[in-house]
């Protein structure tokens, strides 16, 4: 059922693309043009997961289409091998190009990453240009055509159809993946990795994951671009080319599969109708299709900045329809290290300063299983800072931090997430434009384990659906169950904390780190917040928590650690925090 | 190695390397203030240059009336996006700025241009026209984009750059053109002959890096373009306008780019796609500097220059492969050095 409702609107679509060429009168010209946008679709598809998706812009994407269309080049020209088996071929030497490129590019952070690209990009078409066994500018001609059997394709016609079923199946792919716990993890790149990295996501790696997934579809559409053209010279493959792939993609919408697509659509198209009728209106002086091309990408970055296809998406009288997740099928426990004897949580004069500031100066406490301890204190006392020492995202200047007696210091967030420990954040961490489901199912990434490649084929299917029902169970132990399809971005922001919350408990943790979790909530939500940590209190779980509600904190907590200015100056019982003369002070000032 | 050669590697890297810094050090002021990635840079290069070079032939240039149109394009904006408030103070600003400003020096190119002008003169008028049309660039393509993400800006920015680099051929013709020099004084210093023009290039761009340097650190302008850098609500919040600073910023890049294409016009042939490949070096200048440290862009600029000059001499076809791959080893080493910084985004 759920199957052809997700296929049908493609195999409308795939049937269309299939009977095109055989409506009589076609004029072949069309073909070559569909077969244009077929093989820059590709490019952009890579383009749509990489930068729309994943945050990651490249204007180098030509380039990788350039090692795609001259391995094959080379190859079936100079050593005689079949097109066919150029294939892997020239996509091995665009995805190890990816590799290496990608291991310097894709650890920069913002804009240096788009320019980086623009720099490798360039240089690599001045390479491309000048290597005498490509051909240097001319490059090489006299490729020979894809052919099955005695069948050539040596017209547009007969490439088409493998132009298209490449499209196509690579669209497949890339929704699958997605729409999967790797696909999960991409999308989370965006909104930073700190957030993907408290849940396990090893964020480097997702980012070369995608990166070489774009390069390998830029490879595809190189190759198919060799034996269509037959030839192929470095100009397709310069700045220019890259700076056009991207366009396409922010044209149709950027974070969308089918926007590459329709955007290769309507770039292509409106380029041909550029060329071949200005010069009629305007006596094909200079280059004025240029000139009109680059005002029309202004004026439709200004009216729709985010792409044609959702402006579509939004205006169908339908809504897709999203299944619910059965939410019987149980995910297993995460694996567990048996419980040390002595404390949960042990900081032991725990130290970080930045420059000349001491943000956390030597503080320690515990945390007991099954125990609620409030960090408590002024704005500026460090408590942020110490559950950032925790969870690994910042690096402590000293001391020490173990879990059930294992020393975690200075482990990065995802080995910390390991054992158990699952935060919210001060400032929610959330990726607003997918669903309350999605960013909750985030949490549970360390408990699937199906690869990107599984993804894509759907052979994660079960996997996957033991991670969304224990993600839908936890939306409902919060209380979100009637947001749960809800873009998380469109919850008020309370409620964002309880979606970190719920993102939290399917970690299954042993400890949870909550940052200011009753901060915008109203009363009876805050009474159900407390009831719930009881709850899991008493199921077994310990919560470490930051709180300025001090209802709230005297309530709920079995013991409250204070902070001022880096500095642990009380611990006890709420009732001895209550009259403890120190905190009274750091509080509310002395009497003058 | 040739102890002559190698000196005069190194003074044809300087030379060019100056220009280089001079267009990174636009970049950079540029992108710290509207976060726009200024690829048409390199257009304002070449509409400098070759403004230059058609005045300098007596001709009228093509760019005095691009500067009146995209002006009369945006006085319509301008008056749309106020349509609210009209204050008859506002249009007359829009107007002096949009309309009479390029007008003025349409019409000052016209009188002047075929009566033999002296160059000061003709640099002056270059000048004009191009910061006019970098103006006006800010207020059609960005200022209504100015609230959208880095990437939007970056597109949108090499959207302007074919739209200026397709006039620029209509306006200039496929043919590469040369300027006059400045000075046509040549001294020697061992084995090394300076031109006059060479240490034009120096003197204008110390200057340039002393005045940014003087503008960004003690004056109020300054101060206000460096806060809208780090914060734009925030600068609005204290009262600072950053339209305003858009327009200085561009306006700056335009001047520097103009200038630096008038001081190689007479050194190089440049043709009307040129200044994308110069814009670009000064990128790669640029972001080894981080896009924000000035002195460090300059040294990088210098270090571009040389580079380019030395595998020009020793390996001529791989000359762009070498410049445009310096880049990553220094972005390794940035990277390595500076751990990725959370960025709250939106």
């Amino acid at each position: 059922m759920a199957m052809t409702q997700r296929l049908l609107p493609v195999s409308i679509f795939a049937a269309l693309m299939a009977v095109i060429p055989l409506i009589p009168g076609m004029p072949p010209f069309w073909i070559v043009l569909l077969n244009n946008i077929g093989l820059a679709a590709l490019v952009a598809m890579g383009l749509v997961l990489l930068t729309g998706v994943g945050g990651l812009t490249s204007f180098g994407q030509a380039a990788f289409c350039g090692f795609g269309a001259y391995t094959t080049a080379v190859l079936s020209t100079a050593y005689g091998v079949s097109p066919w088996l150029t294939l892997p071929l020239s996509l091995l030497v665009s995805g190890g190009a990816a590799v290496l490129l990608g291991l310097v590019t894709v650890r920069l952070s913002g804009h240096y990453l788009p320019l980086g690209t623009i720099a490798w990009g360039i240089g690599l078409f001045y390479l491309f240009s000048k290597l005498e066994f490509l051909g240097r500018n001319d490059g090489i001609t006299g490729i020979p055509p894809l052919s099955i059997g005695t069948l050539k394709m040596l017209d547009a016609g007969t490439i088409y159809y493998a132009i298209w079923i490449a499209v196509l199946i690579c669209a497949l792919l890339s929704m699958n993946l997605l729409d999967s716990r790797t696909g999960r993890a991409i999308r989370a790149l965006r909104r930073g990795h700190i957030a993907a990295e408290a849940f396990g996501v090893q964020t480097p790696r997702a980012k070369l994951l995608v990166f070489i997934y774009a390069a390998v579809l830029a490879g595809l559409s190189g190759w198919l671009y060799a034996h269509f053209q037959r030839a192929a010279n470095p100009t397709p493959f310069g700045a220019h080319a890259g700076i056009e792939y991207l366009f396409i993609a922010v044209v149709g919408g950027a974070g969308y599969v089918w926007g590459a697509v329709l955007g290769a659509g309507i770039v292509v198209i409106l380029k041909e109708i550029l060329q071949s009728y200005l010069p009629l209106l305007f006596r094909g002086e200079g280059q004025l299709e240029t000139i009109v091309f680059g005002i029309l990408l202004v004026l439709l970055l200004q009216l729709a900045p985010t792409g044609v296809w959702p402006w579509l998406m939004g205006r169908l009288p339908f809504k897709p329809f999203r299944k619910r997740p059965d939410t019987s099928l149980a995910l297993p426990p995460r694996d567990r290290l048996a419980a040390a004897p002595g404390a949960l949580l042990k900081i032991d004069n725990a130290r970080k300063q930045f420059g000349g500031v001491i943000a956390v100066n030597n503080v320690s406490f515990e945390v007991q299983a099954r125990e609620i301890v409030a960090l408590i204190g002024p704005n500026g006392a460090g408590k942020s800072t110490t559950f950032n020492l925790v969870t690994g995202v910042l690096t402590s200047s000293g001391g020490t931090i173990s879990v059930n007696g294992q020393n975690i210091d200075n482990a990065p967030p995802q080995e910390v997430a390991k054992l158990g420990i699952a935060r919210t954040f001060q400032h929610v961490k959330l990726v607003p434009d997918m669903s309350v489901l999605e960013n909750v199912a985030i949490g549970a990434h360390l408990r699937g384990h199906s690869g990107a490649i599984s993804s894509m084929l759907r052979l994660d299917r079960t996997d996957e659906a033991k991670l969304l029902a224990e993600a839908a169970r936890q939306i409902e132990r919060v209380g979100l169950i009637d947001q749960i399809d809800q873009p998380a971005g469109s919850l008020s922001l309370g409620q964002q904390r309880i979606v970190e919350i719920a993102r939290a408990l399917c970690v299954d943790p042993i400890l949870l780190l909550l940052d200011e979790p009753a901060a915008g909530l109203r009363h009876m939500e805050k009474q159900r917040l407390a009831a719930l940590l009881r709850q899991l209190r008493d199921d077994g779980m310990s919560v470490l928590l930051v709180e300025h509600d001090m209802g709230f904190v005297m309530d709920l907590a079995d013991r409250i650690v204070v902070l001022d200015f880096g500095t642990k100056i009380a611990e006890g019982t709420p009732d001895a925090i209550k009259r403890n003369p120190d905190v009274i002070k750091a509080y509310l000032g002395t009497v003058a | 190695m040739n102890t002559t050669i190698m000196l005069f590697l190194v003074q044809d890297g300087i030379t060019n390397g100056a220009i280089y810094a001079l267009l990174g050090l636009a970049l950079v002021l540029v992108f710290a203030v509207t976060r726009v990635i200024l690829i048409p840079q390199g257009e304002f290069v070449t509409f400098g240059a070759l403004t230059y070079a058609t005045l300098s032939t007596g001709n009228m240039p093509g760019t005095a009336m691009l500067a009146v149109a995209m002006g009369v394009v945006a006085f319509g904006l301008d008056l749309f996006a106020g349509r609210s408030a009209l204050h008859p103070r506002l249009v007359a600003r829009a107007f002096a700025i949009n309309i009479l400003l390029p007008v003025a020096i349409y019409a000052l190119t016209s009188w002047l241009a075929g009566k033999n002008t002296p160059i000061a003169v003709n640099i002056a008028l270059s000048l004009l026209i191009v910061a006019a049309i970098g103006l006006s660039l800010y207020r059609l393509v960005f200022q209504p984009l100015a609230h959208t993400s880095v990437l939007v800006l970056l597109i949108a920015s090499v959207g302007a750059h074919l739209a200026l680099q397709g006039l620029g051929l209509v306006f200039f013709g496929a043919e590469g053109q040369r300027g006059p020099t400045i000075s046509d004084a040549a001294f020697m210093v061992g084995p090394l002959r300076f031109t006059g023009q060479s240490i034009a290039v120096y003197a204008i761009t110390i200057a340039f890096i002393a005045g940014l340097w003087l503008f960004f650190g003690f004056t109020l302008y300054g101060k206000a373009l460096r806060a809208t850098a780090v914060n734009r609500l925030g600068a609005r919040l204290v009262g600072i306008r950053t339209t305003l600073s858009g327009q200085i910023a561009f306006l700056l890049a335009s001047v520097i780019g103009a200038i630096s294409g008038i001081l190689i016009v007479p050194i190089t042939t440049l043709y009307y796609d040129t200044g994308f490949l110069i814009g670009l070096k000064g990128f790669i200048a640029a972001i080894i500097g981080g896009l924000v440290s000035y002195p460090l862009t300059a040294v990088a600029a210098l270090v571009v220059g040389t580079v380019e000059a030395f595998s020009s001499f020793y390996a001529s076809n791989f000359k762009e492969v070498i410049v445009f791959t310096l880049i990553l080893p220094v972005l390794v080493l940035r990277s390595i050095a500076a751990p990725e910084v959370e960025e709250e985004k939106d």
